[in-house]
This record gives C-alpha cells, structure tokens and sequence, in this order.
C-alpha cells in the first residue's frame, strides 16, 4: 500500500496578539491509496482548518504535508492544483450564481490548459449522474443534490490523487445525502479515489470510512478503525462520549457527560 | 380551559383539516394538505425533508405566516379555544406566553443588540405588569432552571458572547418563563454540535415533563425524532403520510417512511448501498 | 403574466424560456429575457426607460426631428412664444427653442455615455480589487479613493476648466473625475461580501491568479450594483453638467446645451418664461427618467436591496 498524504505536526494558527486561536495543534496521520479516511469532530476542533491547510486555501501552517512522499509548496502551483481537490459543504454557496454549469466545469481545464474539453464535461457529468440537459442551467435552477453533484463533477475534472470532502452532505436532505454517498462510494470504487471525509456525523463516517481520528480543540484525541465505533469500543473517553451521542437520545446518558477542554 | 388544565388526558390541541396555501404568480401552493392530529401532554416529533410543510405547521397553529397565506381548518383548537376564530389581539395573548416556539439558531432568533436577561425580562413584561426586581429574580430562576451555572453572568451577556448551546437554553429559558403550555420547537438542536444537542434536549425534555406542558418537535432527523419523542407524524409534501409511536418507528408501513429509514447511514448496521427514495406521485395525493 | 407588450414569436419565445438550454449562448440570452420579463411588470421602470429611450432617439435622430438650424440666429425673431414656425419660442437671439431642444440632446447624451464609459469601469476595477486583494493595495486604492470623494463635484469641475479651460471634454473629464469613487466604494462592498464564498476558494484551489479570480468571477457579481448606482447618479451627473453649462464652462456657443439655454433665458424669465423653463423641464424629466429606470433595474439586478 502506498502512502499518498502524510501529514506530520501540522499547527495552524489564527491572527495575532489576543486574538491568536491555535486551530490545529500538532497533527499528524498518514492515508493510504485508495482508502477513505474520517476526520471527526465538533465545531471547533479544527477539522476544517486541516482540510484547507491541505488543499492550500490556508498558506499559514507550519509541519509537513508530504504527497506522494514529496513536500507541498506552500503557495499552490499548478501541479499540485491536479494532486488534491476539494468538495464543499455547502452547495448553494459553492457554484458561482452567474455561471452555468457547463462554464463552471469549464474552468479548471482553462486554468489548467488542458484539452478536449468538451468531451472531459460531458464525461463528468455522466460519471456524476446528471443529464446532459443540466449543461447549460444555471445553479439557482439546480437543486442541492444537483449542486453538489456539479461540485463532485468540478472537483474531478482535473483528475486529483486526493479529494478532500468538507461535510459534502450535511446541507442535504436526508434522501438526496443517500444519493450523494452512494455516488461518492462508487467513484472511489470505480477510479480509485483516496478521499479524506471531514465531517461531524458519525454515522456517515462509519458508513463510507474505514479508519478515522476524532478530533478536538486542535488535537487528535483517538486514531481508530471504523470497526471500533460499531462494536463501540473506542478508547478515549471523548470519543465515547460522541459516540454515545451519536447513537441517539439517551437521558440517563446525557447525565454523565462532561466537557472535554 | 380549566377543565383542560386540570384533566391530563384531555388533548392540549386539536387540529383537523389544517390546510395552508400560498398564492404566487405561477398558480396556487399548497404548504399543508388536510393536516389532522391531536397533541396531549406529551412529546410529539413532526419529521420531514425541506418542502414538506413541517416548518409551516408549527407557524400556522401560532397563525405566524405572511399575509399571503391563506389558512383553512376544520378544527384547530387549542385548550378549548378557537385558534382560528381569535382576533389578532386575541392571538398576540396565546403567543409567548400560553404557546411559545423555540427556534433554530440562536445567533439570528435572539436580539443582538440586548442583553440576554434582559430579553426574557421583556418576554415576561409583555405579558403582565411585573416589577423589575420580581422580574429579574423570575429570569434568574429560569436561567438555573436551564442549568447555566452562572445566570448571573448570563443575565448580562449579549448573544454573541454567548456559545451555540448557551444560547438555545437562554431561547428556551425566555419560551418557558411565561409558563405555557405548548412548546413548539423548530428544529431547535440543528445548529448546534452532537454532545451539546443531547444536553439541550436533556433540559427540554425535563421541563417538559415536570411542568407538564405539550411538545411539538420539528426536525429532519428521524433517528433524533425517535429516540427523543413519544410520538411521531411524518410529512411528506404537506400531509402526513404516517404516525406512529417512537418505539415503532422500526416497523413503519408507507414507503416513504420505510425509505427515509433505509436511506439512513447507521453506525450500528452498516449498509453496503443506502437504498435511495423512488418518489411516487401518489404520495402527494394523500390517502 | 404580463409582459404580452414585448412577446416574441413563439419559436423564440420558447428557445429563450427552455428548460434545459443547449449553449451557453441559449443560457444567457434565455436569462436576460427572464430579467427583462421581471423589469417590463414595473410600470415605472418601463416609463424610465421610454425617457431614456426618447432621450436616445432624439439625439439619434436630431437632423430629422429639429425643425430649424438651432444656431441660425434671427433678431427678428427675437423672444417670440410658441407659433406654427417656432413650437416653443424662440430665445433672445431669435434661436429656435425646440430645435435646441432636440440638439442639445445630443449634448446631454454624449456627457451622459462618456461619464458613464471613464468613471465606470474605474470605479469597478479599483474598488474589485480593493476588495478582492486586500492588504496594503485595499488601503492605498481606498485612501486615494477618499480623496477624489472629498472634492465637491461642481467645485472640482470649475477648477478643473479653470484651468483647463472651458469646454464640453473638460467638464466630462471634471465629472467623470469625481464620480468614479462612489463605484468603488459600492464595488468593494460587493466584493468583501463575496470574498470569503466557497465558489471562490473553489476556482483558487484550481490554481486561478488574482486577476483572473478578479475579472472573471468577481466583476461579474459586482457589475450590477455599479449599474444601478450609477444609473441612479445620472441625474445627479446631467444637473451638474447643467450646472457648469449654467455658468458657461461647459458646452461653448454655439453649441446648444440645456444648462446654457437656462443660463440665457435667464434674464427674460419674467416675461418670455419658456425660454428658461423648456431647458429645464427637460433636464428634470431626464432626470428622473434616469432615476425610475435606476429604481427599476435594482428590482431586477438586485432585488435583496428593495
């Protein structure tokens, strides 16, 4: 198994003086081809920030990202645009309102000079379900599953090694999330896709992953395979706790949880 | 209504044939279909997808919707009053203080610009004369009530100094202050994270019981909706197309409900392909 | 619906209105006449724009519609009222009022287009890219902006043909000079709200530079809201053209303009009252054809704002 993102003691910080928030503080984990790895946490445990600190939307992290056993440039050079990519979360504010689907999908191959374009659209979209008659919509005439849809298609038009999903489904009804793993599951099966899942819903995680770190406050508080959460053996108390809580309402539960600073 | 406040097994709330209609350049809307259930002291989760009119619902029984909406109705009751006979002023005494609704995020339903005590004393003055020192001593009380550790603290806190979770109970402490008897709560946890969630339910749900009070709960997470409430109506395109108790959620018969089961990813049985829904018309038809 | 004034031929009306267009040119154009159905409900927008639209025909066709030479002076015909040869008069050179009327709509448009074509698209580059880059290039664009805002419009053009020299150019580059920051300002708003969007990030993480992130993606979005703004500023832009021709820095005689007939009708206006007051009711309904066709357009560019 090949190693094709290895991160080690990333730290992120944010502003200055009073203001300075450590986001991720001294993370490290490694993923391998074609698996699918889970980043869990809650709202500010940082997750997002390693997510656009490995697709370089943030330039200010100190550590290692190696890709494919080479160091990232900090700033992105086109070459390492077609290593990784990134699907949003949210799809209403992931589409530019004034361009139809086919400019967007036009756009990194412009950027990127490659060619055949009008073939690479169509194909993507076929591998993304979505009918030649979307083409030429524009994103206020799509719905979120069909936004989202666009966004997997850009995110694999220039062919990346890796595909950072930032929560892909938590905007979504719960029929059209369905949709969406499924067709997320059956790229990676079909292309070979490594995805590294951020997210904060267990139940997805446990549904497309097979290994996980749950993160929090900026640290990985447990590295565990997806096998832990469904015998329900983690080992970090943190992690029971949201696993606990993952699993449903539980009033008696809810009396002995604490808070994890 | 003292009958009604008294006797525990007499429903808090009636509706029958609540339907709800928006009137738009393009023809007719319909947001509620024939809408027909009837709430007692108990919990009551209202589960569906975006357009299925389960935000409507909530907003219609407290008659909350714009001017364009056209609401008709059977029955809609609530302790043996005529919701949809009540003047406007008639209407303004019943909200906020004999049925309140918490809503989704704190951060846009709670004033920024006031302190948060001082918002639930403005629930509590709106709806009597109350003197500022009874006043603030009733907030504090609300505010432990919620279990904030510090409601002193909290009294002088402005919203955006206040956390997610911190905020929903200060929402839910201003609902309650005035003693209603109905809580809607619209989608009340979603914005908030998974371990705080279950610690603001944990809250609602005590309140709830103790003063026993009606909830009405509106979400789009079924399994949340099942281990939380008693009981559960699910909607699909302004109906309900099943109801059914929390403990039978498993067994549910129209294939809408079966399908949005199905269609969750589930930690303890794990799925191969999450089956997706297949939408018949007929749905929308009703029964 | 309405809308049946301006109803295409089926075939086209159907193409425009397709569900799923089959080229981007299909797209756009099918989108400029959803945006055109919405502006046409507006009965106030539609009357803006057919004084806009008058206002352009005038000027088009100005040879055809004058009945005179509005230079030809005649002092015989010196401040006559409204008569079969003269349909509003003449002025106290025995110029006829209408047909200065019409030519001077000329004037007015071309101040109007050459304002608009200089102030605009300055005013949306700096202020996009004030907004979009940030840093140091925000502050020195935006302190510079605030400089050329502070100067009072009409006081920056007459120092400016004072020392230029009177003239029509010189008075349109006075007033382009002092419009443009009101663009930025309006442009950078637009861009703060939209630079921390994910579609954004996404073209960045496809390797896009600045300038294409800025011409292409943000220009587009903050292009509207410039429209507007400045559609609404042209009244304010036609009055001070009023203004320095009022004072006789702007167009020179014998070229006619509004603000110089008010200017020379000015010492008859108690008895040969047309010859001020014609000028003037054109410049205010210019004016606020200006201004409705502003207020209609933001209905459609911009609808969050009414």
């Amino acid at each position: 198994m090949t190693t094709v993102l290895e991160v080690r003691d990333l730290h992120v910080v944010f502003g200055e003086g009073h203001n300075k928030v450590h986001a991720v503080r001294g993370i490290s984990f490694a993923v391998e081809k074609g698996e699918c790895f889970g980043v869990v946490g809650e709202s500010g445990s940082g997750k997002t920030t390693v997510l656009r600190a490995l697709c370089g939307l943030n330039t200010s992290w100190q550590g290692q990202i190696l890709i494919d056993g080479r160091p990232v440039p900090r700033r992105r050079d086109p070459a390492f645009c077609r290593m990784v990519q990134i699907v949003f979360q949210d799809p209403y504010g992931s589409l530019h309102p004034r361009h139809t689907v086919d400019r967007c999908l036009r756009e990194p191959l412009e950027i990127q000079g490659i060619g055949q374009r009008d073939q690479r659209i169509a194909d993507a979209l076929d591998a993304v379900g979505l009918d030649r008659s979307f083409r030429y919509r524009y994103p206020h005439q799509l719905s979120g599953g069909q936004r989202q849809r666009v966004g997997i298609a850009r995110a694999l038009l220039l062919e990346p090694k890796l595909l950072l999903l930032d929560e892909p489904t938590s905007a979504l009804d719960v029929s059209v999330q369905a949709e969406i793993l499924n067709l997320l599951v059956r790229l990676r099966a079909e292309r070979g896709f490594t995805y590294v899942l951020v997210t904060h819903d267990l139940s997805i995680i446990s549904h497309m992953c097979e290994r996980l770190i749950v993160m929090n406050v900026g640290r990985i508080v447990e590295a565990m395979p997806v096998k832990a959460l469904r015998e329900r053996t983690p080992e970090n108390p943190y992690t029971q706790q949201l696993l606990q809580a993952s699993l449903g309402y539980d009033r008696a539960a809810v009396e002995r949880f604490q808070t994890f600073d | 209504m003292a009958e009604v406040m008294n006797d525990p097994d007499r429903p808090l709330l009636r509706v029958e044939n609540l339907s709800v209609g928006y009137v738009t350049p393009t023809g007719r809307v319909d947001a509620l279909r024939k809408v027909s259930f009837e709430l007692g002291r108990e919990k009551l989760g209202v589960v569906g997808e975006s357009g299925s009119g389960k935000s409507t619902l909530g907003r219609a029984i407290l008659r909350l919707l714009p001017k364009s909406a056209q609401i008709g109705a059977n029955r809609l009751e609530f302790m043996g009053q005529d919701l949809l006979r009540l003047s406007e002023a008639g209407m303004r005494q019943v909200r906020g203080r004999q049925i309140t609704m918490i809503l989704q995020d704190p951060k846009f339903s709670l004033n920024p610009v006031m302190r948060a005590g001082d918002q639930i004393l403005e629930a509590l003055a709106i709806h009597g004369r109350i003197g500022r020192r009874e006043g603030r001593r009733r907030v504090i009380e609300i505010l432990k009530a919620v279990r904030i550790r510090d409601p002193e603290r909290v009294y002088n806190a402005y919203v955006h100094e206040l956390s997610g979770g911190m905020g929903q109970r200060v929402m839910t402490a201003m609902m309650v202050v005035t003693n209603p008897m109905l809580l809607i709560a619209d989608e009340p946890t979603s914005a908030l994270d998974v371990t705080v969630r279950m610690q603001v339910l944990a809250i609602i749900d005590d309140l709830v019981t103790r003063r026993g009070m009606g909830l009405i709960f509106i979400s789009h997470d079924l399994n949340l909706v099942g281990s939380f409430c008693d009981r559960i109506l699910i909607m699909y395109g302004g109906r309900i197309v099943e109801s059914c108790r929390a403990s039978e959620l498993h067994n549910v018969i129209h294939p809408y409900s079966r399908g949005l089961l199905e269609s969750l990813p589930s930690i303890e049985h794990p799925k191969k392909v999450l089956a997706t829904l297949k939408r018949d018309p007929a749905w929308l038809a009703g029964p | 619906m309405s809308g049946e004034a301006a109803l295409p031929a089926p075939g086209l009306r159907a193409w425009l209105l397709a569900e799923a267009p089959t080229s981007g040119w299909q797209a756009a154009c099918g989108r400029a006449y959803r945006g055109w159905r919405v502006f046409a409900r507006n009965p106030l927008g539609m009357v803006g724009l057919a004084i806009v639209l008058l206002l352009l025909f005038c000027a088009a066709f100005a040879p055809l519609i004058a009945t005179a030479d509005p230079t030809l002076q005649d002092l015989t015909q010196r401040l006559q009222p409204s008569s079969a040869q003269h349909w509003l008069g003449t002025d106290r050179m025995g110029r006829d009022t209408y047909s200065a009327l019409v030519y001077g709509s000329r004037v007015t448009l071309y101040i109007v287009v050459l304002v608009l074509v200089i102030s605009a698209p300055i005013g949306l580059l700096v202020g996009s890219a004030a907004g979009f880059i940030g840093g140091w290039t925000d502050r020195i664009l935006m302190r510079i902006t605030d400089i050329f805002f502070s100067f009072p419009r009409l006081v920056l053009a007459l120092a400016f043909v004072a020392s230029l020299g009177p003239g029509l150019n010189n008075a349109v580059i006075a007033i382009a000079l002092t419009a443009w920051p009101a663009y930025a300002r309006v442009s950078r708003a637009e861009t703060l709200a939209i630079r921390k969007a994910d579609f954004i990030a996404a073209v960045r993480t496809q390797g896009a530079g600045n300038r294409r992130i800025i011409f292409r993606h943000v220009m587009p979005l903050t292009l509207p809201s410039v429209i507007v703004r400045a559609t609404l500023d042209m009244a304010g832009i036609i009055l001070t053209a009023a203004g320095l021709g009022f004072l006789g820095l702007g167009a020179q005689p014998p070229t006619p303009e509004w603000g110089a007939m008010i200017s020379v009708g000015r010492e008859n206006i108690l008895d040969q009252w047309w010859v001020a007051a014609v000028p003037g009711m054109a410049i205010f309904v210019v004016s606020l054809g200006f201004n409705l066709l502003g207020d209609g357009l933001r209905d459609v560019l911009d609808p969050k704002m009414t």
